[in-house]
């Protein structure tokens, strides 16, 4: 029990604030018992970022404030005259750090904490120099700490605190009546909210446990008065609220940091030290809160140099073309891919299913073993197959993956509809094809497969179909297609983002049922129409 | 007389279940020769051993001298004609498709094919115009022209009908039994021709042969079976079709 919550609190500090928590509770209802299914936490687009060679790849995880920060390095190195690229939101801890040390990657913003707990599987009190040493061990070079720290943080509407005199979190014991909206989670922590009231000497009794986004909107109307809070979330800046300074340090350090390969070119590395300590709180806190708001990684990055940083040397407006996308070239990028990832997998499964098929047809203990384990792979959860797969050295992050998953989901309708479609051959007409003298080979494409064909077509329908909606989980790990603004929109809690690939993938879902129904007319043979 | 289809001692059971008795039967060139009896006598079994679509148990199956083998077995089949009840055509062919097939498969020409195709049309007085409709566009005693033409495309030595009138009803089963017989004798074809209706028996028959559970009870004209009956199921089942046995 303790050993998952601890699991939790990493994976949780990993993704930090901007996670939707609907994935979040998904995902440890899910999964919380692996550590792999950090591999997929939050993730994507890591394929077709892969761009002219560009000298230096940065990386970034899928929430807000690390695009943010892989694009600011981003700006930084190309502003530096190196040929940069940004590969935004490629997933959870582990991936980001498994491309780094794999060289996909050059360089990625992380934090000293899951640094401590997730990489060197340490205590988060690790020191910042003992850290750095054990990095440098494992071949891994790290900046010193950005500035600002992304922890647990308890926040006040700031006028209230400046009314009460409170600036940290002892200043609340004086403020006995004061009342406490936190998040079912931060109670119930080994870390949080008991151990954090005996260290204060806390002794406020009213305490309720509130979702977090609806305690934004209770602490701004006033029906409690302190919340837990990550310390650079956006919505602190949005609700003009104020951080309670931890003044006994209860909090473990989440400083932000660049991540290196000790190889890259040292004009680079020189570029990305350029950053160290000129991110505060506040200022993360805005540029958290421009990026939710416009929902532009590079425009958020952009007011990190208008407001004067030292490595800025011109505006760099140049490079953010290609994240200003209109939105028909995304759709149409985002469609394109779904299609390569829904169609390639198709492929497979039809070129092998239907041949699995015709075995299976013939029943006896193979046709049993095929049709179980096309339906085996049926009962995995989405999730949790591609979780499984991903560890697998082939497989990884990669599209290939996605592929993969999709096929084995692809298979059983193909396998089932070929072997019944094939059985449900009327006897007379088999004997008449044997007693004909036809081989073996003959019978099959000559007479019983075009006989069975609508029922082999429309298992081949079901996997399109299925395909089509099961593509939208590739982006989980990176594939693309439409499950990209998914994702993104869950990660930022945003309904039109979800939006925004949900109703293209529900359109194409009809769409290619309708070609398939349009497709009968010409591969159903005429005679078993009429 | 020679013996074109030559069975000794040839068995087959399913499970307990005894379908053949070992049997031992000849059919003779030139001749239709009749199996009748009961459902379920082993009438149709020995006409699916002939054509290999089941294996017997025990006992020899020889087609002008020759055992199948696994080598042989598909053409052997090429030169035995089959038709069933239902006519057994593929639904997804043409009625042309349908009878082409084989020669298709073993590479006939064009033309080879063509003139084939005029002279069955011709023989099974099936309109040509038919030929390019499916299965399902025919009526039953058209697509039974159309499974005979199929059966006799490679001009087989023999030919196995399973009931092939059994579903037609009365006035066309009547005209399809007058052709039948007037290719046969035009033909000259050896045929082995299941029924249970004794008439229909009478009607092809040079050697009828009466079969009951399994086993061959009596062979000869409807005369022997008629006045020389080897027990009395023989005199029972012709009893039981008198109105029409006395045609």
């Amino acid at each position: 029990m303790n050993r998952n919550r601890k699991a939790g609190k990493q994976e949780g500090l990993g993704s930090r604030n901007h996670e939707s928590r609907r994935l979040k509770r998904f995902r440890r209802f899910l999964v919380c018992r692996f550590p792999d299914f950090l591999i997929f936490s939050c993730v994507p687009a890591f394929l077709f970022a892969s761009s002219a060679a560009a000298d230096v790849v940065v990386g970034s995880k899928k929430f807000t404030e690390s695009y943010v920060l892989g694009e600011i390095a981003n700006r930084t190195l190309t502003d530096a005259g190196i040929r940069a690229e940004h590969r935004q939101g490629m997933g959870g801890t582990i991936i980001l750090w498994e491309a780094l040390k794999g060289g996909q990657i050059d360089a990625y913003p992380e934090y000293t904490g899951t640094i401590a707990t997730e990489i060197l599987k340490s205590d988060p009190s690790l020191s910042f120099d003992q850290i750095q040493h054990s990095l440098e061990k494992l071949g891994v070079g790290m900046t010193a700490p950005l500035g600002f720290n992304n922890t647990y943080a308890l926040v006040m509407r700031r006028g209230e605190a400046q009314r009460l005199g409170i600036r940290t979190i002892s200043d609340l014991q004086g403020h006995p009546e004061l009342k406490f909206g936190l998040t079912h989670e931060f109670l119930e922590r080994q870390d949080g909210w008991r151990p954090l009231r005996q260290r204060y000497g806390l002794s406020q009794q009213d305490i309720i446990g509130i979702d977090h986004a609806l305690g934004y909107s209770a602490l701004a109307k006033g029906s409690i008065d302190v919340k837990d809070a990550y310390s650079t979330d956006a919505k602190i800046e949005e609700n003009d609220l104020i951080v309670l300074e931890d003044d006994l340090h209860f909090f473990p350090k989440y400083e932000a940091v660049f991540l290196f390969r000790p190889s890259t070119r040292a004009d680079a590395i020189a570029a990305l030290r350029h950053l160290e300590g000129t991110l505060d709180e506040t200022r993360m806190i805005r540029l958290n809160a421009e990026a939710e708001r416009t929902k532009n990684y590079a425009r958020a990055a952009d007011l990190y140099f208008k407001v004067g940083a030292p490595s800025a040397r011109s505006s760099g407006l140049s490079n953010l073309s290609h994240l200003d996308d209109s939105f028909p070239r995304k759709l149409a990028r985002w469609t394109l891919r779904h299609l390569q990832l829904a169609g390639s997998s198709l492929l497979l499964s039809i070129i092998v299913g239907i041949p699995l098929g015709i075995v299976a047809s013939r029943g006896g203990a193979v046709g049993h073993v095929i049709l179980g384990f096309a339906g085996v792979v049926q009962t995995i959860p989405s999730l949790a197959l591609l979780a499984l797969l991903v560890p697998v050295p082939f497989f990884g992050i990669s599209v290939r993956t996605a592929i993969a998953a999709l096929f084995l989901y692809g298979l059983l309708p193909i396998v089932r509809n070929t072997a019944t479609g094939l059985q449900d051959i009327p006897r007379s007409l088999r004997e008449s094809a044997v007693a004909l003298g036809l081989s073996p080979m003959a019978r099959l494409w000559k007479i019983y497969l075009p006989i069975a064909s609508r029922s082999i077509l429309s298992g081949i329908k079901t996997s399109a179909v299925i395909n089509i909606g099961t593509a939208t989980l590739a982006a989980l790990i990176g594939a693309g297609g439409l499950g990209e603004p998914i994702i993104s929109g869950l990660n930022l809690n945003d309904h039109v983002t979800i939006l925004e690939g949900a109703i293209p993938a529900a359109v194409l879902a009809l769409l290619v049922q309708w070609c398939f129904d349009l497709l009968d007319r010409f591969l159903i043979p005429k005679g078993l129409r009429l | 007389m020679s013996a074109l289809v030559k069975l000794e001692d040839v068995s087959k059971r399913y499970g307990d279940a005894i379908a053949l008795c070992p049997t031992n039967l000849s059919v003779q060139s030139s001749k239709t020769t009749v199996l009748i009896g009961p459902s379920g006598c082993g009438k149709s079994t020995l006409l699916r051993l002939i054509i290999r679509l089941i294996e017997p148990d025990s006992g020899s199956i020889e087609l002008d001298g020759k055992a199948a083998t696994a080598d042989n077995i598909n053409v052997l089949r090429r030169r035995i004609g089959y038709v069933i009840q239902e006519g057994g055509l593929f639904p997804h062919l043409t009625a042309r498709a349908n009878v082409l097939l084989m020669a298709r498969h073993i590479g006939k020409t064009e033309e080879e094919m063509h003139n084939r195709l005029l002279e069955l049309s011709e023989l099974t007085r099936l309109s040509q115009n038919l030929l390019s409709r499916y299965p399902v566009e025919l009526s039953g005693g058209q697509r039974q022209r159309v499974s005979l033409m199929r059966a006799l495309m490679l001009s087989p030595e023999l030919l196995l009908l399973d009931e092939p009138l059994g579903a037609l009803d009365p006035l066309v089963r009547a005209s399809l039994q007058k052709d039948l017989k007037e290719i046969f004798t035009r033909l000259g074809q050896t045929v082995l021709f299941v029924t249970h209706d004794l008439a229909e028996a009478i009607y092809f028959a040079h050697e009828i042969v009466l079969m009951n559970e399994g086993r061959i009870v009596q062979k000869g004209t409807i005369t022997d079976l008629r006045e020389k009956p080897a027990d009395s199921f023989v005199s029972e089942f012709i009893n039981a079709q008198r109105g029409v046995a006395s045609v």
